[in-house]
């Protein structure tokens, strides 16, 4: 269900630049969430979704700098649900412990006060023996479980903001889906403004109101997940869909967009992806690339959005990427 | 399921060839070394603790008539070349020796990790002012150093404890920053802080507790070190002065008699062993866990 239409924004960020040792790894991202939606932030290992979020929380890694950019979240509170629930818990702290943390240390609760706030969240989360989970070391926990400690200890400061960095990707298909469906009862519930990376469309869809799609550190395309899935306005996110396992049939090869991902992406000029583009055309790499878009709702960096829409669309086999079957059938 | 292993027939007096006897070597301390080296080391605290009130005699009381007495029922290792109880003395100088080498394995272990800890976490100027300190501290022979520290400040207990510290601090500053330094960024730092969980608090109660392990292993299997070179320093005359009874003062002390008081160097020699071993039992299996 998208938001409301005129719900405040929560997450506003523009011109976002940062620079690590090698260059500049995230150019120019610009993000906006309003309060009690979801964006979807998509693209594939390195392409920068990962210190975009971690950048709205304040934690980036030592050595990659903010080169540029607005990072406005209006003195919100924010949380983060991490990749890996075995790495963000603390292998030393038991649940209780790690649960107790952010409440006395940063609500300044008592420690029964806090004890009690605890058992309150992670029931909330659906740990049903709640009491018996508080006293058990992460290690001793499925991935699930872990998960679900995870999200109820981000919900402990009572965020507005909820930043999930693939919190879905380590866990097994089914905990996938009902973490998925936690999360989006919590988003419900508390109205947060959330910010969901993953580079699985097929989660993605599940979840977002809008998806924003990011490629060699840039965002290239922008837009309500329907549309996008729909009819994706840049060659990246059309090859994206096609990748999906589960948009080809039995017999066919599994598709992969050729090529790799470039080393320098800041170095390019023009559109990034064009090296690996079937359908580039000299003026992708003659300069910086427009926003085209009609509305602003949906708008993408791609000289020939309108041919790979139409492409798309007409499951053309030549000339672009020969697309068989219904991407509803990879989403749903 | 056992049909897949089959164990040689264990035959009565078997030889054993050169290779299994390595394999054996390399293969890590079991359980049993552990208690054992455990066992050690509890029964040298102990002594190190009573020793001084169950010594038969005062350990720095001469007999010149009785110099290099041999064992006997009265003095049980007997007579150093002043006449004093050698047992005696072996037992007293347990406290001393195993006292400052517990000491100076301490303070260089408190110093380096709260300085690792902090350069790793901190980062910036005061890891790279860290790491060239301890570069500059790492370059210089470590005997070599220590000799020339105790030449300019005079012997003594006191300046033992400051040498040991400044050239031992490295090996744990060092340590710990690598181990800090991988996890700092871990995700559940991260998480900390965004809880809103101070610097001083995630260092302390966050981050020690999965650094210590490693500094805590190379504490014991430094405590091993630092007792040799304490020792090694009092043999040469430079650590605990005399006449304060300690092991490597008496093995000094005997050398001249070796021929025929062997006993005088071979006990406090086989306390230092013996316990240097049990150090080293407990290291190693805390190390490989």
């Amino acid at each position: 269900m998208p938001a409301d239409a005129d719900a405040p924004e929560a997450v506003n960020v523009s011109g976002l630049t940062l620079s690590g040792p090698q260059g500049l790894l995230v150019t120019d991202v610009a993000l906006h969430i309003k309060v009690g939606e979801c964006l979807g932030l998509v693209g594939e290992s390195g392409s920068g979704k990962t210190l975009t979020v971690r950048s709205i929380a304040g934690l980036l890694p030592s050595g990659i700098e903010l080169q540029a950019g607005r990072i406005d979240t209006g003195g919100r509170r924010v949380g983060m649900v991490f990749q890996d629930p075995m790495r963000a818990l603390n292998p030393t702290f038991t649940v209780r412990r790690a649960m107790r943390e952010p409440l006395v240390q940063h609500h300044g609760l008592s420690r029964p006060a806090a004890d009690r706030r605890a058992l309150e969240l992670m029931k909330d989360v659906g740990i049903k023996d709640a009491e018996r989970i508080a006293e058990c070391y992460p290690h001793q926990l499925s991935g699930g479980l872990r998960q679900r400690v995870l999200i109820a200890a981000a919900l402990a400061c009572e965020p507005q903001i909820l930043l999930c960095d693939e919190p879905t990707t380590a866990l097994d298909v089914t905990t996938q889906a009902i973490i998925l469906d936690l999360l989006h009862g919590l988003r419900e519930e508390r109205e947060l403004a959330m910010l969901f990376v993953s580079h699985d469309l097929a989660v993605i869809s599940k979840i977002s109101d809008r998806v924003a799609v990011m490629y060699a550190g840039q965002t290239v395309e922008v837009g309500p997940t329907a549309e996008i899935l729909r009819s994706p306005h840049h060659a990246y996110t059309a090859g994206l869909l096609r990748s999906s396992p589960s948009a080809g049939g039995p017999d066919e090869p599994l598709f992969a967009i050729e090529g790799v991902p470039p080393q320098r992406p800041a170095e390019i000029v023009g559109c990034r992806f064009a090296a690996r583009c079937p359908w580039a055309i000299p003026e992708c790499t003659c300069g910086e690339v427009p926003w085209i878009g009609q509305d602003y709702q949906h708008i993408a960096r791609c000289v020939r959005s309108d041919d790979v829409a139409a492409a798309f669309s007409l499951r053309v086999d030549h000339g672009g990427w020969p697309l068989s079957l219904e991407v509803d059938h990879a989403v749903s | 399921m056992t049909d897949l292993i089959v164990d040689p027939p264990a035959k009565a007096g078997r030889s054993y060839t050169s290779g299994e006897v390595v394999a054996s070597a390399r293969k890590p301390v079991g359980r049993f070394g552990f208690r054992f080296g455990l066992t050690i080391v509890i029964l040298a605290a102990l002594l190190a603790i009573v020793g001084p009130y169950i010594a038969p005699y005062n350990p720095n009381a001469q007999d010149l008539l009785v110099r290099l007495a041999s064992p006997s029922s009265a003095h049980w290792l007997g007579t150093d070349e002043l006449g004093r109880d050698e047992f005696s003395r072996l037992i007293v100088a347990a406290r001393v020796d195993l006292g400052v080498a517990v000491l100076a394995a301490l303070f260089p272990f408190i110093l380096g990790t709260v300085v690792g800890a902090v350069s790793a976490y901190f980062g910036s100027i005061w890891d790279l002012a860290v790491t060239r300190l301890v570069d500059l501290v790492l370059s210089f022979p470590v005997y070599v150093l220590i000799i020339s520290l105790i030449a300019i400040a005079g012997g003594g207990i006191r300046t033992l404890l400051i040498v040991f510290t400044v050239v031992d601090w490295v090996q744990y500053a060092r340590l710990v920053r690598s181990v800090v330094l991988r996890l700092k960024n871990e995700d559940y730092i991260s998480a900390a802080r965004l809880g809103g969980v101070s610097h001083l608090r995630i260092l302390v109660r966050h981050l020690w507790p999965n650094a210590m392990r490693s500094s805590l292993t190379l504490l014991v299997t430094d405590m091993m070190y630092v007792l040799l070179g304490l020792v090694s320093l009092s043999y040469l005359g430079l650590g605990i002065p005399p006449p304060t009874a300690d092991w490597g003062g008496m093995i000094a002390g005997a050398q001249p008699y070796m021929q025929q008081q062997w006993w005088l160097i071979a006990a406090p020699g086989f306390m230092i062993a013996l316990i240097g071993s049990g150090l080293m039992l407990i290291g190693e299996r805390l190390d490989a866990r």
